[in-house]
């Protein structure tokens, strides 16, 4: 009887023990797989660059400049009064991605967006006002033809999210941080 | 591997060698006296020429690595340079570029051969599934590998592919961060898209090793589809196979060395000739040719999929073309159960093979596709309608017929056995 | 049922050549007969040397050729001591010597042609656009050498109604049709002392010659190994063939 009973508390106290180096194992297996994983995450000096200061005084009234920043392409766009009008009354609940003009810009004549296509990753063209700039006056997609409007909304086409805004502030009334 | 009896063998340095490590005996028994069925056509013969295409690669890309510079300020500049003042570079490069392309055209025809003539059935299916495995490989590899020359097609097609990933709910954007290491297809994408380019084939290698392994367990199909019964329905696999393997491979090579010669770019873009440049994104991204069927599936799905009569969205536009574009290759893996008809051989199955006809033009078909603008029409029909219907019937064919026609569809009449056939073939 | 599959197959096969050509909405442009086309095709030397002239004249004035050395002129049928000569013509940026400074210095054979911009800011800031490298502009383009002088050739004056800025000029084979390059070429522009024709035709057909061969300087090379190459597995085939037969002949 205590026999068995010995038996059976060996076995279970087996099996713990075979459980928690299993355990442990996989722990450190995991552990030492981590810091490799991370090694792919994006490194100090890409970091560093993430802010970076731009004068905007020289971009006259409806052109705009494409700055770099994290490399990718930034939109700071010097928007006319039809422009901002335009954006302003836009019906913002037939939006696929419903944002006011007031939500995405700080001063309504400069508008600041990354440049790049939520759909596929494009650049849009239309920051020149000799580039087709699509139905909405803003930008159009190359790739695959999304229409974006003059506050960076997306309107028409494949891409599901309007061009992202990044942080930025006026440092001046000239200079803009963008990070 | 290693147990069992020996061979014995005439060479005494042979023999010393084989009694210590039986590497002789495993070559005649798995390649020298394997039976293999003796009514193979030529679609058989796509198994050797894809091993010979492998070393190929390797070796071709070996030689390619020794002169390349992995970043994005020299990469273009070396390549450049391996074709105009390395020793016969330009020959390397070309060989390696449009082998790429002929083993897809290879290994598209395996694959075809395998489904036509029903090789994945059991007891096949491992084989079949690591047969899919390496496909995927093989994806992988190429599309990484095509990023290297770091051209404006490397790198805006490495961004439209890697920003598939962002279509995963939550972890999407951080997934692509850590695809790019950075904030963009970038220096360090180009570093490890390398280191990778250098692995991932040996991992082929070691997957292609199980799926030889798998196929010697279980013997090969053939094209009637039905077992061998004995040794009158077999040839031994040298010097039948090998000769026969050998004289196929060479017309293969005929076809590839012209491309190589005569059309070495024909098969690639010209924007791939003009260095890579993020503030430009070339007017039409276009894939590598054999991408192209997945690429025209993938972008079929221009609707969210959600809720009927709200604003309520499941499953967006682009989520739902990354996933019609991926399980349309894992689809494959289940084929083995979506079709569970008795009758391997789309010979003896008239319906099946109708439609399995039509999946190879519906497939081809894609192809176009996926090589047009995306606003382009045909007959004032936007091109995504055609992709549309092309990708419903190739997911109808895997879902819909095959496990209708497992229940319903009659066989014709098969012969008894490989040797009967052959022989009142009149061979 | 074979044939149909190997029709089927033969298609599988051929598509992917078409599908790669039907891409793009560039303007075709005409083609034109070039000895370099063929299976045996190779370049003629005195275009290349007349193309070389205009590119030296004109073309250099905006375009870079930077992936083209000196002593890769041997192949337009230079010797050694005109490769010295041309070279020397240009003037090279070294450096920096024992002060520290960079220095000019002429050309020697192993220099690139050098680029007319600094970088490609310089460039863009003086034209707008930076004008392409030209060392691979045959392979970067679809039509290759038919494009090159289709552009050369292609100025016309804009259709009613169309617009174009100072800096744009109307070009019927451009993608398009707005170009920011000037015409280039006038007839008499360049100096030719062979007695060729000296038309905007005839210089478009020459660059381009000359541009071809700077993006495949090893196309004849390639065709030459390529023949022998495919004579070799054309005979290899038939042997094996053979081969096979006889092997087989006892299952049959």
């Amino acid at each position: 009887m205590t026999d068995t009973a010995d038996k059976a508390d060996n076995e279970n106290r087996r099996d713990f023990l075979q459980l928690t180096a299993a355990g442990m194992g996989a722990v450190g297996a995991v552990a030492a797989a981590a810091p490799l994983v991370n090694s792919l995450n994006p490194a100090a000096d890409t970091l560093a660059l993430s802010t970076i200061e731009v004068d905007i005084s020289g971009i006259p009234v409806g052109e705009s400049r494409t700055v770099f920043w994290q490399g990718k392409p930034v939109f700071i766009r010097h928007r006319t009064e039809e422009e901002i009008k335009e954006a302003q009354d836009v019906d913002v609940s037939a939006l696929s991605d419903k944002q006011t003009d007031e939500e995405r810009v700080q001063k309504p004549e400069w508008l600041i967006a990354v440049g790049i296509c939520t759909h596929l990753g494009c650049v849009p063209n239309g920051s020149k006002s000799t580039e087709p700039r699509g139905e909405y006056g803003g930008w159009l997609c190359p790739c695959h033809g999304s229409h974006y409007d003059t506050s960076g909304r997306i309107r028409k086409g494949p891409a599901p999210k309007n061009l992202p805004v990044p942080k930025y502030e006026f440092i001046s009334d000239t200079v803009v941080k963008i990070g | 591997m290693g147990s069992g009896t020996r061979e014995k063998f005439d060479n005494p340095v042979v023999d010393w060698v084989d009694e210590r490590l039986p590497i002789f005996t495993l070559m005649q028994r798995e390649y020298g006296v394997f039976p293999t069925p003796k009514n193979f056509n030529y679609f058989w013969n796509f198994g050797a020429i894809l091993m010979f295409m492998l070393v190929v690669m390797i070796v071709t890309g070996l030689f390619l690595a020794m002169h390349y510079t992995a970043n994005t300020e020299l990469a273009f500049d070396a390549v450049e340079r391996i074709m105009r003042d390395v020793n016969g570079g330009w020959l390397m490069r070309y060989i390696h570029m449009n082998g790429a392309s002929f083993f897809f055209i290879a290994v598209y025809l395996h694959i075809f051969r395998g489904m036509y003539y029903g090789s994945y059935k059991a007891p096949r299916e491992i084989l079949w599934i690591l047969g899919v495995v390496i496909f995927l490989l093989m994806m992988g590899t190429a599309f990484i590998g095509y990023v290297l020359p770091w051209g404006q097609m490397s790198l805006w097609g490495a961004t439209v592919i890697t920003n598939l990933f962002s279509a995963i709910p939550v972890v999407g954007e951080y997934i692509v961060t850590l695809l790019w290491g950075g904030f963009s297809v970038d220096n360090p994408t180009l570093t490890r898209f390398f280191a990778l380019h250098f692995l991932l084939p040996f991992v082929i290698f070691a997957v292609v090793f199980l799926h030889v392994w798998a196929l010697h367990v279980t013997g090969s199909n053939n094209p009637l589809g039905i077992d061998t019964k004995g040794p009158q329905d077999t040839l031994p696999f040298h010097p039948y196979y090998t000769m026969k393997d050998t004289f196929g491979l060479i017309v293969f090579l005929i076809a590839y060395a012209a491309v190589i010669f005569f059309f070495p770019n024909s098969l690639g873009h010209p924007d791939n000739y003009i260095p890579a440049d993020p503030l430009v994104t070339p007017a039409h991204i276009v894939p590598e040719w054999y991408f192209l069927p997945f690429y025209a599936m993938l972008r079929a799905i221009t609707f969210d999929i959600g809720v009927p009569f709200t604003d309520i969205v499941i499953i967006s536009a682009k989520l739902g073309g990354v996933i019609v574009m991926f399980s349309s290759i894992l689809i494959w893996v289940v084929l083995p159960w979506l079709d569970s008809h008795p009758i391997r051989s789309a010979k003896y199955r008239p319906i099946f093979q109708k439609l399995i006809l039509i999946l190879l033009v519906d497939f081809i078909f894609l192809g176009y596709l996926g090589a047009e603008a995306a606003d382009a029409k045909y007959f004032g029909i936007p091109v995504n309608y055609f992709g549309l219907a092309a990708t419903a019937y190739y997911f109808l064919f895997f879902l819909v017929f095959l496990p209708v026609l497992s229940k319903l569809e009659k066989g014709r009449e098969m012969p008894p056995s490989i040797n009967e056939a052959v022989t009142s073939k009149g061979h | 049922m074979k044939r149909t599959l190997l029709t089927a197959l033969a298609v599988l096969a051929v598509v992917p050549f078409q599908s790669a050509q039907a891409a793009g909405d560039s303007v075709t442009p005409p083609h034109k007969y070039w000895g370099f086309h063929g299976y045996d095709g190779t370049y003629d030397k005195a275009a290349l040397q007349r193309g070389l002239k205009v590119y030296r004249e004109v073309c250099s004035a905006c375009h870079s050729l930077k992936r083209i050395a000196f002593r890769n002129l041997a192949d337009l049928g230079y010797n050694e001591d005109q490769i010295k000569a041309i070279a020397s013509e240009y003037t090279i940026q070294d450096g920096p010597d024992e002060e520290g400074e960079m220095y000019d210095r002429p050309g020697i054979p192993s220099d690139y042609f050098p680029s007319p911009f600094p970088n490609k800011q310089a460039a863009a800031a003086v034209h707008g656009v930076m004008p392409p490298d030209l060392s691979l502009i045959t392979k970067a383009r679809k039509y290759g050498a038919d494009y090159v002088h289709a552009i050369l050739t292609g100025y016309e004056a804009a259709p009613e109604g169309k617009k174009l800025q100072p800096s744009q000029h109307w070009n019927k084979y451009m993608p398009g049709h707005v170009i920011a390059m000037a015409a280039p070429l006038s007839d008499e522009l360049i100096e030719y002392e062979d007695g060729t024709p000296m038309t905007v035709d005839q210089y478009a057909r020459d660059v381009a010659e000359f541009l071809t061969w700077a993006a495949e300087p090893e196309m004849e090379d390639r065709k030459r190994i390529g023949l022998n190459v495919l004579l070799f597995l054309t005979i290899f085939a038939f042997v094996m063939y053979g081969v096979k037969r006889k092997i087989w002949a006892d299952v049959h």
